[in-house]
């Protein structure tokens, strides 16, 4: 473990984020540019600059001479690459692999001079870098194996995925969020629980069961979470991993130009602009996952962050910036969750807010969050909605605040929850679990709580 | 406290001993901490075999004389020789020490006490084991303390555990040691089966973690417990490490809500008693007035599970099918609510939950119908 | 569960019989299939009590272990065990078809069609429950590493000769039963439940006696007193009136009358081993042959009900038409099954402990796509499978209401007609999402493009039109045709080609070990 940890600093030393963060990202660089292990594992909290990280790495192994291959696991997040690879460095020549379906990327990517896109790698041979998604590149054989990879969201990769490409390439750097969704198999896996290479379980486990001494490291700094968001978010979903946010208590602010006009998402809004949280607690009944009442409590609290006319400030801008609506994203646990607000926002005539569930926001950021709380109504708490990951995804999406809204109860409902699960032997248990996780952010969030009969 | 014994003692009937909660009783409030009626009777000490007995619903769990004499056997192997072979599997799974070697001199850390515990009653095994285990906190060697007796405060009383074993490592540290006689075949075991020797380790380590805490310094309690099992179709030991911290929280906050039996108490008509002497009617009646929450897990962790899942049928709860039923009904709770719900004769369209019953009912009956299928069958 | 699911559950409850939740049998079903009713004792590891084995209803074989502690008794009864399940695998070895298979050549790495042999037919198990397939899994497990005196001399306590060979059938067996839709074996509650729905819960469901108390209670009871009588009843020694399926048995029965009966045989035995002349002896024997008789008898009566009800169960499913897919994955159990024999003629070792990466990789995405399929194939095989589809947005069947002819922008125009279906379904169609409806058993594709102005969907047909500028006859549907579309494949296929275990990479720990695995040791306290 050679990177910083901001634990080791003592309450009177001054936590200087820049420079753990850069002292972090040299320590990393240096292992995969002159180290001598085969791989190189980085975990990194939410919004700690892992596409940046990214990016720099691929810059500068491509300056090396070493020709890279970077895996990422969906189409978006290889555009995503290839768009700030090409925005950094437009002279850098990029393949894109992809696949022979309709629309396989971003058309923005036909604007970039450098970058060449073809469904096979013996067309990109040569470019300085190759990025694909890790479905497209298991299908890739008979190259020359490249001499060093770059594999993003690793923690959400699959261990099956992970060996379908590894014979592509001599060593790696291995880069992800280990509290974001695990992967999952559409049928059981039990039998191979327990085994190293597991393949139902996460690329990185498997990695370090067979390589123990590979170096780890960790971005000590969430430069996306607001100083209010940091602490909760890497007590109850990063215990052992602790990270500070790069920005201090009086670095962001959100203001409203229109004052409150006293019902419940005036307040709530107002307590979130205060303190980072909102919970707005509708009275305790059971629902079916579409809760109208929930739905349109979602969707009046976007209407009024809107209206309100919100303004950021941040060390991005001393000025405020004014919250338009692609600065705030609505998160669900559930796509018919999602449907049900996309529609009653529109009723509400808002538009250009994003609405997804938690799998899809992965790897987001917003100033503004307004969360369907995944227990919210529910007559049981089930293995799905206790999913750690899923929680700490809309838990950490926000660059300002972040708004829950949910049913009264859930506290009993965890209470309630039967805790029968099987234990398979030699499997690591993943701890904190979503049943503690929850318990921590809903005792946090009931301090921000504004009780609402809509 | 003591009203609230009093009052305890009172529902189980007059003369009738509490029985004894035991690791497995306060493992298996976890099942359905949500059930009212199994905090009470349990917190009680009513005998709930006995009372599913008298309430004509018995309950059908034994223990098979092959699968008892079988788990002896195994433990008395596997502590065999001064537990040679147990304390070489602690000490190869979990360290903590130099390999303990029976025989060794005192004074030696590969040296093994086995430190006598036998006393008079629960209370005195207690009181004898927390002495063994402070004196050998202090000893630098491996102390093997078999079937220690731990004495666990649940909701004010005393409940007495006795884990299959106890080891403190030379370095300090306290282990729960559980042996259990089903198979590790390869390594692995059933899943059902390890989870619920874990949870009712995370009991013993929970107890063993307040006898630490009368120490000073607090010794280590690992949580991480020793499983011990067959290997293989071989009565040979052999052992896997769980980790219970998840259990461990678990366990603790159940117990912290324990207290809530009181309230529970305290709204039951005056004069309700649990007495199996009682008449089943009036019994059934006493049971009657403390809500459960049934759902078909409890047939295999609960013995008054058949009388409730009676009940429950009875009212036509939608749970009985399964606590995932309910996930997409919303409020309706009733087997009958939610077929008027879905047959269109109640329920308010608006409602997504009778939307949706009304979509799927109307599509089975197209697709019944299309095949040429009869629902009446 | 779908609510479509929960639904004909309540319906159950409130007409206390089961209801369909398929209208055709999902499952093929041998003409021919070996029942297996397996006991097991209390506290051991895969220790079987007795067994009724058999393809002929009227006539099981009753297989007892008199003591199950005894190495000798549990050798006897496998090897009896392999004499009846051996000689009926091996009947669908010899009768083949030529078939075609794609393989790696290993010159030059490229995939070619090779022609090979597939067994016409396959043998098929049904055990009783889940907890049977298990018990099969472990029988297997606890057989394959025996050694027999022929394949080594030395081996302490050897296996009856075919004893290692039915150990890898059965893992094979056990195996196969991981894979989504197969039935080289199955469980008879699973059969059941697939097709009905009770009024109880699924963990209840997993009774068999409950679960046929429900679709057929006798003499026309509700489902739920016969369920419960099934479950839970007793004559007046305490005794279940419909005994568990097993492999466990009921704790009074061990207890109450297989204890004391298994303490007369040892008594018996002691007595003979000390007997000291002829007559004596034989009266010994006598009493010796009694107890072992009477521990038989106590064998067959927990197990005869279970066979009679796994065959009831059988006639039940055998009066739902199969399902026209069933049948192609049925193919998929003949080649599992061809494939065995195969490493089994060749001399391969027995399958080893655990996988490899590989090995268990490539399983994995065998049966995620074998899930998937099966998902797909129940769907366009019974309206009321695609109804919960439909229901939860994956599919959408409505009448078309308009064609438009349009063509694609190639330089040789191809038909693109534009076909709009009015529907009351709900379907998650994302921008451009690809759509499947079966043409003539083939999947045809088309696009989403829109709704028009009155809510329906707007679809581009894609494929399956022929070469011609004009769509051929019959390939683009027509106004007033009912259609079914889903938004999922209707053939999935599988992942990409993994490496070879001995290419395993550094990341999975490279390449595994090779050989043989050695057999478990043995020693004189083994259960097994």
């Amino acid at each position: 473990m050679s990177s910083a940890d901001p634990r080791t600093h003592g309450a009177d030393a001054p936590f200087d984020p820049s420079a753990e963060a850069a002292r972090a990202t040299a320590a990393i660089l240096h292992d995969t540019l002159h180290g001598e292990a085969r791989g190189v594992v980085v975990d990194s909290p939410p919004g700690a600059g892992k596409s940046t990280l990214v990016v720099n790495a691929a810059r500068e192994l491509a300056a090396a001479g070493r020709p890279l291959m970077v895996v990422a696991q969906t189409n978006a997040q290889v555009d995503d690459l290839v768009l700030r690879l090409a925005e950094k460095e437009p002279d850098l020549p990029v393949g894109r692999l992809h696949s022979s379906d309709a629309d396989p990327y971003d058309k923005a990517l036909d604007d970039l001079e450098h970058v060449r896109k073809s469904t096979k790698a013996s067309d990109l041979a040569g470019l300085d870098v190759v990025i694909s998604t890790a479905a497209k590149w298991a299908h890739v054989s008979g190259v020359e194996p490249w001499r060093h990879a770059i594999v993003d969201e690793a923690y959400q990769m699959r261990s099956d995925a992970l060996l379908a490409v590894a014979g592509l390439f001599e060593r790696a750097l291995f880069v992800g969020d280990p509290g974001q969704l695990d992967p999952f198999a559409i049928v059981g896996s039990e039998q191979w629980a327990g085994l190293s290479y597991d393949p139902s379980a996460s690329a990185v486990s498997t990695l370090l069961a067979h390589n123990p001494s590979l170096p780890q490291h960790r971005l000590p700094v969430s430069w996306r979470l607001p100083a209010s968001a940091a602490p909760l978010v890497s007590d109850a979903f990063y215990p052992y991993t602790r990270f500070r946010s790069g920005t201090g208590h009086g670095d962001r602010s959100l203001s409203f130009g229109v004052p409150s006009d006293g019902g419940g998402p005036d307040r709530v809004l107002d307590e979130a602009a205060a303190s980072g949280w909102g919970l707005l607690e509708l009275p305790a009944r059971h629902t079916p996952r579409t809760d109208p009442e929930a739905v349109r409590a979602v969707a009046a609290v976007v209407r009024r962050l809107l209206d309100r006319g919100g303004a950021t400030v941040s060390e991005r801008s001393p000025d405020p910036v004014p919250l338009t609506a692609d600065r705030i994203a609505v998160g669900t646990a559930h796509r018919d969750q999602a449907a049900a607000v996309r529609a009653a926002l529109a009723e509400l005539a808002v538009s250009g807010v994003t609405v997804d569930t938690a799998n899809r926001l992965q790897g987001r950021e917003y100033d503004v969050t307004v969360v369907l709380h995944p227990l919210s109504g529910r007559p049981d708490a089930t293995a799905f909605h206790l999913e750690t990951g899923r929680l700490c995804v809309l838990a950490s999406r926000h660059r300002h605040a972040c708004i829950v809204v949910a049913r009264a109860g859930i506290a009993d409902l965890l209470d309630d929850h039967p805790s029968t699960e099987p234990v398979q032997l030699g499997v690591t248990v993943k701890f904190p679990d979503g049943w503690e996780a929850n318990h921590a952010v809903l005792s946090h969030l009931s301090e921000h709580r504004v009780p609402w009969q809509p | 406290m003591t009203a609230l014994r009093q009052r305890l003692a009172e529902l189980r009937g007059p003369a009738v001993p509490a029985k004894a909660l035991d690791a497995r009783a306060l493992a298996a409030l976890a099942a359905n901490p949500g059930c009212r009626r199994r905090a009470l009777l349990d917190g009680a000490g009513v005998d709930k075999s006995a009372l599913a007995q008298a309430l004509g619903s018995p309950s059908g769990f034994g223990q098979s004389q092959f699968a008892f004499v079988r788990g002896n056997a195994f433990e008395a192997k596997v502590k065999a020789d001064g537990g040679a072979e147990l304390l070489r599997l602690v000490h190869a799974h979990l360290g903590g020490g130099p390999e303990p070697t029976t025989g060794a001199p005192d004074g030696d850390p590969a040296a093994v006490r086995t430190p006598d515990l036998a006393a008079a009653g629960p209370e005195g095994r207690a009181a004898r084991t927390a002495l063994a285990l402070r004196e050998a906190s202090g000893t630098r060697a491996w102390t093997l303390l078999d079937h220690p007796m731990l004495a666990l405060d649940v909701a004010g009383s005393p409940a007495f555990l006795e884990p299959d074993a106890v080891v403190v490592h030379p370095d300090g540290h306290w282990t729960v040691v559980e042996i259990k006689s089903f198979p590790m075949i390869d390594g692995a075991a059933d899943a059902a089966k390890v989870g619920s020797a874990a949870r009712q380790a995370a009991v013993y380590a929970l107890a063993l973690q307040q006898v630490a805490g009368h120490l000073d310094p607090a010794p280590p309690v690992h949580h991480r417990v020793l499983l011990v099992c067959p290997k293989d179709f071989s009565n040979q030991p052999t052992a896997a490490v769980m980790d219970v911290r998840k259990q461990l929280s678990v366990t603790k906050r159940q117990l912290g809500r324990l207290t809530r039996i009181e309230d529970i108490a305290d709204a039951l008509p005056e004069g309700t008693t649990f007495d199996v002497e009682r008449p089943a009617a009036e019994l059934t009646e006493a049971v009657e007035s403390v809500p459960a929450a049934y759902a078909p897990e409890c047939l295999a962790a609960c013995e008054l599970a058949f009388h409730c899942r009676e009940r429950a049928r009875g009212d036509g709860e939608v749970t009985a099918l399964g606590r995932s039923v309910r996930g997409e009904l919303g409020a309706l709770t009733a087997v009958e609510d939610v077929l008027a719900a879905a047959r269109g004769t109640a329920g308010d369209p608006d409602d997504p939950a009778v939307a949706a019953l009304r979509r799927a009912a109307g599509l089975r009956a197209e697709a019944l119908a299309a095949a040429g299928g009869d629902t009446a069958c | 569960m779908s609510l479509i699911h929960t639904l004909a559950r309540l319906e159950a409850v409130e007409s206390g019989r089961a209801q369909p939740l398929a209208m055709v049998r999902h499952r093929h079903l041998a003409a021919r299939p070996l029942v297996f009713v397996p006991l097991t004792t209390a506290g051991e590891a895969g220790a079987p009590l007795g067994a009724l084995v058999g393809s002929d209803r009227e006539r099981p074989r009753l297989l007892v272990v008199p003591q199950p502690r005894d190495r000798d008794l549990r050798f006897a009864f496998l090897a009896d065990l392999a004499e009846e399940v051996l000689p009926y695998v091996d009947s669908f070895a010899e009768d083949t078809e030529p078939a075609e298979q794609s393989k790696t050549d290993p010159e030059t790495g490229k995939r070619v069609k090779v022609e090979v042999e597939l067994c016409a037919d396959a043998p098929q198990l049904i055990v009783p429950s889940r907890a049977g397939v298990d018990f099969v899994r472990l029988l297997g497990r606890s057989m394959r590493f025996r050694r027999t005196a022929e394949q080594d001399p030395d081996t302490p306590y050897p296996a009856p000769a075919r004893v290692p060979l039915l150990g890898r059938w059965l893992t094979h067996f056990a195996e196969r039963a991981r894979v989504p839709g197969s039935t080289l074996i199955a469980a008879m509650t699973e059969l059941l439940a697939r097709h009905w729905a009770t009024g109880q819960s699924s963990l209840e469901d997993q009774h068999l006696g409950a679960l046929l108390a429900w679709i057929d209670p006798p003499g026309g009871d509700a489902g739920a007193e016969a369920a419960r009588r099934a479950e839970t009843a007793r004559d007046a020694g305490g005794q279940l009136l419909c005994p568990p399926a097993g492999p466990a048995t009921d704790p009074a029965f061990d207890n109450k009358l297989l204890a004391p009966a298994i303490e007369r045989y040892d008594r018996a035995r002691t007595a003979l081993a000390a007997a000291d002349d002829g007559p004596s002896a034989d009266h010994r024997l006598a009493e010796l042959t009694a107890a072992e008789r009477e521990i038989g008898a106590l064998v067959e009566s927990r197990t005869r009900p279970t066979w009679d009800a796994v065959w009831h169960g059988l006639d039940l499913l055998n009066d739902l038409p199969e399902g026209e897919r069933a049948a192609e994955r049925w193919t998929r159990d003949r080649w599992s099954y061809t494939g065995h024999r195969d490493r089994v003629l060749a001399g391969e070792p027995p399958q080893p402990r655990r996988d490899d990466a590989v090995t268990a990789a490539n399983k994995l995405a065998a049966r995620e796509t074998a899930q998937a399929r099966l998902e797909a194939q129940e769907a366009l095989d019974d309206p009321l499978v695609m109804a919960a589809r439909r229901l939860s947005g994956e599919a959408f069947a409505g009448e078309v209401t308009e064609v438009v002819m349009a063509y694609s922008e190639s330089k040789r125009p191809s038909p693109r007609p534009l076909v709009t279906l009015r529907t009351d379904d709900g379907p998650h169609l994302a921008e451009r999402a690809k759509v499947y409806r079966s043409l003539a058993g083939k999947p045809q594709s088309a696009q989403f493009v829109g709704y028009d102005e009155e809510g329906g969907v707007v679809l581009r047909i894609m494929d399956k039109m022929g070469r011609g500028k004009e769509p051929d006859e019959g390939s683009v549907p027509e106004k007033g045709d009912q259609v079914t579309w889903t938004l999922f494949e209707h053939a999935p296929r599988g992942g990409p080609s993994l490496p070879e275990p001995e290419d395993t990479p550094w990341t999975h720990g490279g390449p595994p070990g090779t050989g043989a695995e050695a057999p478990d040791p043995v020693t004189s306290e083994d259960t097994l």
